[in-house]
């Protein structure tokens, strides 16, 4: 059972990577493709997470860590960079 | 591994993937750049929290190990997905709006955002040229 639920959720987590590719190359903004980015990040630490119950192993969680990490210091850098023309003043 | 386990782990993995599709197909659908950004914060959030429980009680059930990891997941990006959406919309407030055509705040007053924001050193102007200002509707 918990089979299937997670082949339900590697799907609707990858079709939903691909909605933020589509967001992020055709986004008439500059703030929707920072928010796609940011949420693409998010996506990819569940579908890591899913991994790490589907090979049974706690390794994965560091990754998925780091991952959110930098993905949040990114996006951060990228608004501050496009709102003052600097990043570290 | 017991059955409610079982039954308690596909229930959450069901929700949050759902929930992962819905705030990436509101990110798609809205129509509105400032709408775009209610839609993958809050869901996606809910759906992450979901699979970080969901992993929470499989490694409980099936190895009797309680790990701390995903809690800590799951703190970081509650704790960063609102400053996450502070920034984007002053992104979007800065690129796209004038002062001018906001609401008036209370009291006559500026509004902060505007009114703190003292350009650094070489920065881009961000205040819209009037050449451009059919792309601010």
């Amino acid at each position: 059972m918990i089979t299937y639920a997670l082949i339900f959720a590697f799907a609707s987590y990858g079709l939903a990577l691909l909605m933020n590719l589509y967001r992020v190359m055709t986004g008439p903004e500059l703030s929707d493709r920072i928010l796609a980015l940011d949420t693409m990040v998010i996506n990819a630490i569940a579908l890591l997470i899913l991994y790490g119950i589907l090979r049974g192993t706690a390794v994965y969680f560091e990754a998925s860590m780091l991952f959110a990490m930098v993905g949040f210091i990114s996006t951060v850098a990228y608004c501050r960079y496009l709102l003052r023309g600097g990043i570290i003043e | 591994m017991a059955l409610w386990a079982e039954i308690t782990i596909s229930l959450l993995l069901v929700i949050a993937g759902f929930f992962g599709l819905v705030g990436s197909f509101g990110l798609i659908r809205l129509k509105d750049a400032m709408s775009r950004l209610h839609a993958p914060t809050k869901a996606t959030t809910l759906g992450v929290g979901g699979v970080l429980i969901a992993s929470m009680l499989y490694f409980f059930a099936g190895q009797g190990k309680v790990s701390a990891h995903e809690l800590m997941i799951t703190l970081f990006l509650f704790l960063t997905a609102p400053i996450v959406a502070h920034f984007i919309a002053k992104v979007h407030l800065h690129l796209r709006e004038r002062p001018e055509a906001l609401p008036r705040p209370a009291d006559n007053a500026e509004w902060a955002g505007f009114a703190a924001e003292t350009p650094a050193r070489g920065a881009r102007r961000t205040k819209v040229e009037p050449a451009d200002t059919d792309m601010a509707d």
